[in-house]
């Protein structure tokens, strides 16, 4: 079953030209188009991970799922229902279900609240739960995230390291028993020692609450240990999706081919086949029509790829791509 | 050896106590050689390099056995000498933070330009002549260096900064975690072209390579030293390091780093938290982490000694390598050790 169904999500920023520039010229403001068209599912108790470039618009994707911005076009659907359209007594009640585990421990967390404060605070806001309730629930979920809640529950965040200060992350997120959770880029400001630790625990927790994962990353292989799925974004596209394996092994599209063959191997003895792509990636303004990738294409592109944006389709079982060439 | 370093220390007093942030570190550089430096936040790398190139406050109280380049002993040349001899012209650096480092109200090719006229004779013209040419070099338009900071990419002003670096043509280059903050493709692009200007330039480059990227350090490094709370932990040709490790902090590593070209593998993390480099540590600084600590490692700091040609570890327990080697690949060892995570 899907959890969350998402149709033809754009969101677009005008960037205006200023007062004077308007007077003078009849030029029509330029548009950043952060996403542009992105459709996927997440079902029910997978991790999916995200993957793709900064600008590629796999946050601005994440920031209107979790409603902290509105679509400029198109549909989220969470458990059936469209949550673009959701009144403010519907939007507390969709807080209580998805939460997002924040990219840095150190600028996440207030400094001048107790662990304990800093958990509760969900709960607090929400008015979930009396006093005891509260205590008792925060208390759990800091076991929960590893932490012992006695020794812990009254430090503030200078006094721990950047490992357990995300774990605090993860069990204020998790304290509401969410049933879908939002991790932009969780591990990428800790170090490598502790970085396992935490991605066990979040699919440890995945599993043992139920909860469904989104894991937004710009490091493939953080994503290959930890997510179930793989879909990779290029300048507010989805261009590739499939089971990770699948993608990583057997990517189709050429941008997911080149960024799987940059990423470094920890093995001396590997010599890496080198990916081969032209130029840097641009911003999303104003984009040109046809494939946003024709213009660093290593496929050489055909007439189409420059008229005609490549449907998303499935082209092996499981495993999509917007591409041309298939 | 171009540069030689052996038992150095960098210490900072402040009122609670003295912090060691480099303590008794050794090794060298060959010409031509691209060292790998690898550790954690914190553990001292980039106090290292900032003592090499003589950024660190006077505060700071440096010792070594020996801190030579080219057999000429650092620490007795004047900040002016230092200035004068070395800086830019043998050693340079490409800063952590490129947006941070270059000046953003100057255009990026003068900014070159004066780095230049303040350590060489060169004129203007030549010296604008150059940092065009440099550019070309990194893979930049010469007609950029006219541009601003704020209008490069990421890329574009690590690429600008490299350049800056090889402004007189150094023959040692320091780099601080060069890639670090860039998407994959950026890094790619930019590491290939490393490699690439290694090949063309006349004059040998050696680089020091520093970051906690273990997998960017496996390709680009001849040689690697792992660094933990102050101290080297080992140093060894880099495929001995992956292949034959001897310190319990390097296996910790491995087994800690995903790769996608090993999606099976079962990470582990290491338990526990570098220690306060405020603390007397007389023993081994990683001993409270370590698995395979006995009494005897919270004592007696061991030495750092080579137990095979080119391959120095500190560990007082390398005769049972063999045995860790194997053990250290399997979870409850890791959760089992001494200490609480």
């Amino acid at each position: 079953m899907d959890i969350l169904e998402v149709e033809g999500l754009r969101k677009y920023f005008y960037l205006d030209p200023g007062f004077l520039a308007k007077l003078v010229t009849r030029k029509k403001p330029s548009v950043i188009k952060a996403v542009d068209g992105v459709t996927f599912s997440i079902r029910a108790g997978e991790i999916l991970g995200i993957a793709g470039e900064s600008g590629c618009g796999k946050s601005t994707t994440c920031t209107m799922i979790t409603k902290l911005l509105d679509p400029t076009a198109g549909v989220i659907k969470y458990k059936g229902r469209d949550i673009t359209t959701l009144n403010k007594q519907e939007v507390r009640d969709y807080r209580k279900q998805v939460q997002i585990v924040f990219q840095d421990p150190y600028e996440s967390l207030n400094p001048r609240f107790t662990v304990f404060d800093q958990v509760a605070e969900p709960l607090r806001a929400l008015g979930v739960g009396d006093k005891v309730e509260v205590r008792e629930r925060t208390l759990d979920t800091l076991e929960l995230a590893g932490l012992v809640p006695e020794e812990y529950k009254d430090r503030y965040p200078h006094q721990m390291s950047g490992g357990e200060r995300q774990r605090v992350g993860i069990a204020s997120a998790l304290v509401l028993s969410p049933e879908l959770v939002i991790a932009d880029e969780p591990v990428s400001m800790l170090d490598v020692s502790i970085r396992a630790g935490i991605l066990d625990l979040i699919r440890d927790l995945s599993k043992r609450l139920h909860f469904t994962c989104i894991f937004v990353s710009h490091d493939l292989s953080i994503l290959s240990n930890i997510s179930e799925r793989l879909m990779i974004m290029y300048l507010g596209k989805v261009v590739e999706l499939g089971m990770i394996r699948e993608v990583i092994a057997n990517p189709l599209h050429p941008y997911a081919q080149a960024l799987i063959s940059a990423v470094p191997i920890p093995d001396p003895s590997y010599k890496r086949p080198r990916p081969n792509i032209k130029g840097e990636v641009s911003q999303p303004i104003d984009p040109p029509p046809g494939c946003r990738f024709h213009t660093r294409c290593p496929q050489g592109t055909m007439e189409k790829c420059e008229l005609e944006d490549p449907p998303f389709k499935e082209i092996q079982p499981g495993h999509f791509a917007a591409c041309h060439l298939y | 050896m171009l540069l030689e370093i052996r038992d150095l220390r960098t210490h900072y007093q402040i009122e609670k106590g003295t912090v060691k942030a480099v303590d008794g570190v050794s090794f060298s550089i060959g010409e031509d050689e691209v060292f790998g430096l690898a550790g954690e936040s914190g553990c001292g790398k980039s106090t290292l390099i900032r003592t090499i190139m003589r950024l660190i406050p006077d505060s700071a109280r440096v010792t070594a056995d020996r801190l030579s380049f080219r057999s000429q002993d650092l620490l007795s040349l004047s900040d002016k000498e230092y200035r004068e001899r070395i800086l830019w012209k043998e050693i340079s650096l490409v800063p952590q933070s490129a947006m941070a480092s270059l000046n953003p109200v100057h255009r990026v090719g003068d900014q070159i330009v004066e780095a230049i006229l303040a350590h060489s004779r060169m004129g203007r013209r030549e010296a604008a002549q150059r940092a065009r040419h440099l550019f070309e070099v990194v893979g930049l338009q010469a007609g950029l260096t006219k541009s601003y900071p704020h209008e490069f990419s990421g890329g574009m002003r690590q690429r600008a900064m490299i350049a800056m670096s090889l402004a007189l043509d150094p023959s040692l280059i320091i780099m601080d975690e060069p890639t670090t903050g860039l998407d994959v493709l950026v890094q790619e692009r930019i590491l290939r072209k490393l490699a690439e200007i290694r090949q063309q330039v006349k004059k040998k480059k050696a680089i020091l390579l520093i970051t906690h990227d273990i997998s960017v350090i496996a390709e680009m490094s001849d040689r690697i030293g792992i660094m933990y709370a102050g101290r080297l932990m080992e140093s060894a040709p880099a495929l001995d390091v992956f292949n034959e490790p001897y310190h319990p902090y390097t296996l910790g590593l491995k087994n800690a780093f995903p790769s996608i070209k090993a999606m099976d593998k079962e990470l582990i993390s290491i338990p526990g938290s570098p220690p306060n480099l405020i603390d007397d540590l007389p023993g081994c600084v990683f001993s409270a982490r370590c698995p395979f600590a006995i009494p005897e490692c919270d004592v007696r700091r061991p030495e750092f000694k080579e137990i095979k040609p080119k391959h120095f570890a500190a560990c007082i327990r390398t005769d049972r390598v063999q045995e860790f080697r194997k053990l250290a690949g399997e979870k409850e060892t890791w959760i089992s050790s001494r200490s609480k995570g």
